[in-house]
């Protein structure tokens, strides 16, 4: 049994394409300069269609985050740690916390991002805490 | 801009639950006619006088025309026949539609009934399906997350926020328990105590097993016809006084708030149409897939101030003889919960209170009502008034 591997699309692939070279990609808004997640055809701030991809610093903090017990599936080993991230350039994200203690994690943690195979062809932005998950 | 339009306008005048539980070699379909006929036998109507058919989608019988199907089955054949899927808030949005299908004319006696046999009916398949197909394809999905995972997230996010703990989550489980106690119908009866909820095994941080609602076969089922019909039937008329909904988002992760929903603004429009506030209610059943759920309602529909959930459930409100009854068939974490027709069952509850015949747990004198129901993770809701007074 394998991981859930993503359905790619034609505008998302500048995204996929960046998870591979180790680059995680976001959409700018040209017209109102904010950033959003997860990529659309129109800006979420704005509704302008002017939308460029960028590279992201890849630093962010744990808005929330849960220790899953019972996994999903028989491809998704328990405990691991599903986080909701807020990206410094703006946008939320969903992903996981790898190679953390459990108990070491929490709201306001700091993290970046790392990037791990899901498959041979597809590679997902995960996170790290830096420094203990504490601003140093 | 308030809708004045429904209030009083239309009431439930039948309303049914089959067994639930452990009900093998029943099909959802089954299950959802003999609700329907019961409820049909409360209202003391037969099919014929049924013009409106109402359903939502069972996953372990899934069918490409679900209403039109249920209706072939009871051989109706009606003017207004739709099945809808919104989730746990399903059932409530569907009633709000219901009023506006009888207020404009579409159909005169409508029947709304849903079952689904999520506990013995789902192949391994199917309850795989049940579990990956929630969240985002692309952008949640693959990092794993469970249902109670997602709810965890808004647990997680309180208990940072506010300092919510996780025996105040385990106090609505306990009370929802206690009100089963009283329920004959109710799956899980044996009365549980804030230990023992924190003692059951961890199933996503901070939600042990004891947070999590039931899994379930069983069907229900409500009559609606207008205000105006509703004083010949046999039972007393339960008048819809308000209805309102909010949506705020699909996934999770894209929700701008973790902490507070658009129950906000759904209680707030049903409050409107009502004319009246948290303070006038006898008792709120409210959706309770997990105890964090509720907590986050209590707040957002007004019960208590933002963040006070905790401390609010906490006092003991919730129980019987509590301030605030909620939940007093025992809910979904209690009752039962067989998926999307899950809030059901605090519809017909709902009725008997208002009605005054729901036994050992009635509320005293319960003259108003409010329903709440969310779909999604916190992100479709509506919510109704009901009452015994147009
Ligand atoms: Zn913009």
């Amino acid at each position: 049994m394998s991981r859930i591997l993503p359905p790619t699309t034609a505008l998302t692939q500048p995204y996929w394409e960046g998870c591979k070279a180790g680059e995680l990609k976001l959409q700018r808004c040209t017209a109102c300069g904010e950033h959003q997640f997860y990529p659309r055809t129109l800006c979420s701030h704005c509704g302008a269609a002017t939308l460029e991809w960028i590279s992201a610093c890849g630093a962010g903090t744990v808005a929330s985050f849960t220790v899953v017990r019972r996994g999903i599936s028989d491809a998704y080993p328990a405990p691991y740690i599903v986080a909701l991230v807020d990206l410094a350039e703006g946008p939320r994200m969903m992903s996981n916390i790898v190679d953390a203690e459990p108990e070491r994690v929490f709201v306001g943690a700091t993290v970046a991002v790392d990037f791990s195979a899901w498959s041979e062809d597809v590679s997902l932005p995960v996170f790290r805490l830096t420094d203990n998950g504490v601003i140093s | 801009m308030a809708n004045k339009g429904l209030k009083g306008e239309v009431a439930i005048v039948g309303a049914a639950d089959t067994a639930v539980g452990k009900l093998p070699g029943r099909t959802p379909a089954e299950l959802c006619v003999e609700a329907a006929m019961a409820a049909m036998a409360d209202a003391g109507i037969d099919k014929s006088q049924v013009d409106g058919l109402v359903t939502c989608n069972a996953m372990a019988q899934p069918m490409l025309y679900h209403a039109e199907a249920i209706a072939e089955y009871l051989q109706i054949f009606p003017r207004y026949c739709i099945s809808v899927g919104a989730g746990g808030g399903t059932t409530f949005s569907i009633v709000h539609h219901a009023a506006s299908a009888i207020v404009t004319g579409m159909a005169d006696v409508i029947l709304i009934s849903m079952a689904d046999s999520m506990r013995s009916g789902l192949t391994r398949e199917q309850a795989m399906l049940v579990q990956s197909s929630t969240g985002h394809p692309q952008f949640e999905q693959p990092y794993g997350p469970t249902v109670p995972a997602y709810y965890a997230l808004i647990a997680q996010a309180h208990m940072a926020q506010y300092g919510t703990t996780e025996s105040q989550f385990a106090e609505i489980a306990v009370a929802a328990r206690a009100w089963a106690a009283r329920n004959p119908a109710a799956q899980m009866r044996e009365p549980i105590t804030v230990e023992d909820v924190l003692a059951s095994r961890m199933i996503a941080d901070p939600l042990h097993l004891l947070d999590c609602s039931l899994v379930s076969d069983g069907g229900s089922a409500i009559i609606m016809t207008s205000a105006e019909r509703a004083r010949d039937f046999p039972h007393d008329p339960v008048y819809l006084l308000g209805a309102g909904e909010g949506h705020s988002h699909e996934h999770i992760s894209q929700a701008h708030d973790l902490t507070t929903s658009a129950a906000r603004e759904s209680g707030a429009r049903a409050y409107a149409m009502a004319g009246v506030g948290p303070g006038d209610l006898d008792l709120a059943q409210l959706y309770d897939c997990f105890t964090p759920t509720v907590l986050v309602e209590l707040e957002d529909l007004g019960f208590c101030d933002k963040g006070e959930g905790g401390a609010f459930a906490e006092s003991g409100a919730l129980r019987p003889g509590g301030s605030l009854p909620v939940n007093t068939h025992g809910g979904l974490l209690s009752h039962c919960h067989p998926g999307n027709p899950g809030s059901m069952f605090a519809l017909t509850e709902s009725v008997w209170q208002l009605r005054h015949t729901a036994g050992e747990r009635q509320v005293a004198d319960a003259e108003l009502a409010l329903v709440h129901a969310q779909g999604g993770i916190m992100s479709s809701h509506t919510t109704l008034i009901l009452g015994r007074d147009r």
